[in-house]
């Protein structure tokens, strides 16, 4: 952006044109200078995914076709539990990104730990809900409510599950190669990939859980 | 032959030899494909350029190289788009007074779906695609996208999903649903063989293609302008570029969440889409058109940007109205989201709803129209050279502004209850699609041809291309807009009314005239490959461009620019030409490059089984295709050295080369 500031070159020296004109003393670029907006962009389109399944299940909700419906159904204590696990582990894998930026790596594998641990409680419980809802007869086939309910809950589900083979596999890749800056930009990648869950989980708790339970 | 038992076998789920064709002419398609396959594998093994293909094409990660096979994988399937347009206008010229003419209903309702979906997602993505790929990194002084590997990765998804549809030909069947696909008609009742999960998994996988290309783009355009280009600075392509790669994003995961949710009615029975059990049919229709409104404008709006460039190149002036062309393209590029209704006011939403729809699309015509208005007056009062990329430019103007005018007229909800799923339809979109699409991407070919492979296409077989293609155009899709206006439906096999035959065969013939004109064109590629030595241009810049493009060498070197330019004005390359800033012949230094990797086709090719596993039901084979998909990208990310440097003696060695092959070209 500097170029704008120099002085216009007036006719004659053609050295001072091609300095005007091309970059003579360029450096490498650091890599990985687009990944972030790169990665937003992606989470934004992944966002539109949730937003459709979000919109089939506002559609389709309240077709119950004479099956239960969410009063009969939901347990609203153990949804609470699991959304906690969820909000417990956004918080720690903040704590890992603390120690990522001062640079401990012992620490930010131990908070990545944690982050897994309450990772994989919440996607327990919510496996137990589903296996405790298809046992009661309520299946993904019953009620185009309950398809909408399956794909919603299952897909951000998949996703906490991608998260945590991906998480899996940076802590083998930081105990390798310590907090590289490429591994800095991936733990940021996956940090802001962990907090979109959360609050698609947010959206999910109060207009599936919440406000089905009102209808 | 439909596949209607569900015979069910865990080693081949619902795969058996039943599931090959034994129509005779899917045979005989089948035989020639066979033939010329094991030529074409033959000729390359004899001519060993299986390590050359490999390491030079298939992996590698230059935008250029992946731009031009986009090119070449749209020029190959609409071969195949177009042989299905052929029959199905041979077989409604012959299904008269009795006759069932040659297909029957299973093959003919394949033919005018496949038709449908090769031409959009397999012709038209890929070519506006390629030509995205190959010229906005040039446009805007980068040496390559952003996410290299991407890029890869993206061209090999897309080639995977059309190879899917490729095969459902000769292994089972294709959809008959016609080209969205709408339930309950593509639900598992009314569509129980393979045809529509080969419609929704080579969708989806080319899909994941399209949309990570569209992220690519963006965050290119965004992140990696050369100095000095500020957004207002930037060519009229790229902005186009810009804003349809916006709409790729912000629409493509949109079909991916629909397909998904129709795949999930049809594999394990959910109730999305069904008539019973609380599902909704219009559903998928409001949430398919939330996608396929915008999906147009993807493809129109880059053409826009070429037939800006072209206009204001070929008429020797600035581009007339540069920003009211920029804001016309985000204006459009906003509306598009909000006409999605317009493709079924006979949902019977009423009149407010649909007055709301009719009148947001009427107003897209608006922009539109301030587009066309700014090439008129940039061609006038110029020095306009009527070579071939301009002939395609005033082609499109004229007959894109009569398609628009049908788009106007059939926004009107009173008209559309008339003249809704009737021919006038067919005419109206074929007529923005070819004219505006199709002409765009034929007008850019030979526009960047000669920057591309540093030769100019040979213009006598061009012109006759040109001449068929136009005349063919018209010839083609005129009977269509009067039996539309007649109230003849879409999609019909055979006709009760003798008197309408006349315009199919007019029609038909038509389209004779444009095979005519495809012939042409590929005799053009050929001779102008055949010519290359006379048709090369010593100049780098044949045209006399004003983008930055045409500032390095053509055909480019791997790494675009030795020097990254430096933008102070709108049409940075004419502004350099104009200052006469002399080009740098000494001081180079090494160049920083992303290396090849064979990762994207590897996992490309396990996604495309994963997909074929999952139309037959080889519920094993998909598992473990999943898996091995995840175990390689895993894999991929253990690879921390993706980079390299260009020598400084190489690149001062390319670059010398240049310098005296511009020297000839002066003292020529």
């Amino acid at each position: 952006m500097t170029a704008q500031h120099e002085p216009v070159a007036n006719a004659g020296g053609s050295a001072a044109l091609t300095t005007r004109y091309y970059d003579l003393h360029e450096h490498d670029h650091p890599e990985g200078g687009s990944t972030m907006l790169g990665f937003w962009i992606y989470l934004m389109s992944d966002c539109l995914i949730f937003a459709m399944l979000f919109a089939a299940f506002g559609v389709l909700g309240g077709n119950y076709a004479a099956g239960p419906g969410p009063k009969d159904l939901f347990d609203l204590p153990l949804v609470a539990v699991n959304t906690s696990m969820l909000l417990f582990s956004s918080i720690t894998y903040g704590f890992a990104m603390l120690a990522m930026q001062r640079g401990q790596v012992r620490q930010t594998q131990a908070w990545l730990v944690v982050t897994a641990l309450f990772g994989a409680a919440f996607l327990g419980i919510e496996l137990y809900e589903f296996g405790h809802l298809i046992h009661e007869g309520a299946t993904p086939q019953r009620s185009a409510f309950l398809s909408a309910f399956f794909t919603l809950v299952g897909t951000h589900g998949l996703h906490v599950t991608f998260g945590l083979v991906w998480l899996t596999v940076l802590l083998v890749q930081v105990g390798r190669h310590g907090l590289i800056a490429a591994n800095q930009r991936r733990l940021m990648c996956l940090s802001l990939f962990w907090h979109f869950l959360d609050v698609v989980w947010i959206g999910v708790f109060t207009f599936v859980y919440l406000m089905g339970m009102l209808r | 032959m439909p596949v209607h038992e569900q015979i069910w076998s865990p080693l081949l789920g619902r795969l058996s030899l039943a599931a090959i064709p034994t129509e005779p002419i899917v045979l005989a398609t089948f035989g020639a494909v066979v033939l010329g396959g094991v030529a074409l594998l033959a000729a390359i093994t004899w001519f060993k350029l299986w390590g050359y293909l490999w390491k030079e094409w298939f992996t590698s990660v230059d935008h250029k190289k992946i731009g031009i096979m986009y090119m070449i994988l749209g020029l190959v399937m609409f071969l195949r788009g177009f042989a299905d347009a052929v029959m199905m206008r041979l077989q409604q010229a012959m299904a008269f007074h009795g006759s069932e003419g040659y297909l029957n209903a299973h093959h003919y309702d394949q033919i005018f779906t496949a038709h449908g979906v090769i031409m959009i997602f397999f012709v038209a993505m890929p070519f506006v695609t390629g030509l995205m790929n190959y010229v906005v990194p040039l446009q805007i002084g980068a040496r390559d996208v952003s996410f290299p590997f991407l890029n890869n990765f993206s061209f090999w998804m897309t080639a995977s999903g059309a190879a899917l549809v490729m095969a459902s030909l000769f292994v089972g069947e294709f959809a008959q649903t016609g080209w969205l696909a709408f339930p309950p008609l593509s639900g598992l009742g009314y569509s129980p063989g393979v045809g529509v999960d080969y419609y929704i998994w080579s969708l989806q996988i080319a899909g994941v293609g399209t949309t990570l290309s569209g992220i690519n783009l963006i965050a290119t355009i965004v992140k990696m302008r050369a100095p000095g280009m500020t957004m207002m600075r930037m060519p009229v392509f790229t902005w186009t570029a810009l804003c349809a790669n916006i709409l790729i994003v912000a629409s493509f995961p949109v079909l991916t969440a629909v397909l998904a949710m129709l795949g999930l009615d049809r594999t394990i029975g959910t109730n999305f889409f069904t008539n019973d059990f609380g599902g909704s049919p219009m559903l998928y229709i409001n949430l398919i058109w939330i996608w396929g409104h915008p999906e147009v404008y993807i493809l129109i709006l880059p053409l826009f940007g070429v037939f800006s460039e072209i206009t204001a190149t070929f008429s020797g002036k600035k581009l007339f109205g540069y920003s009211s062309m920029v804001y016309a393209t985000a204006v459009i590029t906003i509306l598009s989201y909000i006409v999605w209704l317009h493709h079924f006011f006979t949902m019977g939403s009423g009149a407010s709803v649909n007055s709301f729809f009719g009148i947001t699309t009427m107003v897209i015509s608006i922009p539109t129209g301030a587009k066309l208005f700014n090439w008129l007056f940039t061609m006038y009062r110029g020095r306009i050279r009527f070579d071939l990329p301009m002939m395609w430019t005033v082609a499109f103007m004229l007959t894109f502004v009569i398609g628009g005018m049908t788009g106007v007229l059939l926004a009107v909800p009173p008209a559309d209850f008339v003249l809704h799923n009737s021919l006038f339809l067919i005419a109206h979109f074929h007529n923005v699609i070819i004219g505006g699409v199709v002409f765009g991407v034929f007008a850019a070919i030979n526009y960047w041809w000669p920057k591309a492979f540093g030769f100019r296409l040979e213009p006598f077989w061009g012109k006759v291309s040109f001449w068929l293609w136009v005349v063919g155009f018209w010839v083609a899709f005129t009977p269509l807009y009067i039996l539309g206006l007649m109230g003849v439906t879409r999609r019909m096999r055979v006709f009760d009314d003798p008197s309408i035959q006349i315009w199919f065969q007019v029609a038909a013939f038509g389209a004779f005239l444009i095979a005519m004109g495809i012939a042409a064109m590929l005799i053009q590629y050929t001779v102008s490959i055949l010519r290359r030595d006379q048709l090369r241009v010593n100049a780098d810049d044949p045209w006399g461009g004003r983008t930055l493009e045409w500032s390095t060498s053509s055909p480019p070197p791997d790494y675009n620019f030795a020097f990254t330019p430096i933008v102070h004005d709108l049409d940075a390359w004419a502004d350099m030409k104009a200052a006469g800033a002399p080009r740098p012949t000494e001081g180079f230094r090494p160049i920083h490059m992303p290396k090849n990797t064979g990762t994207g086709v590897i996992l490309s090719a396990i996604s495309a089984v994963c997909g074929f596993a999952l139309i037959w039901h080889i519920w094993w084979l998909a598992a473990a295709s999943f898996a091995a998909i995840v175990v390689v990208a895993i894999a991929h990310t253990f690879n921390y050295r993706r980079d390299f440097h260009i020598p400084a003696e190489t690149v001062a060695a390319c670059e010398d080369a240049r310098t005296r092959q511009l020297a000839q070209g002066a003292a020529a």
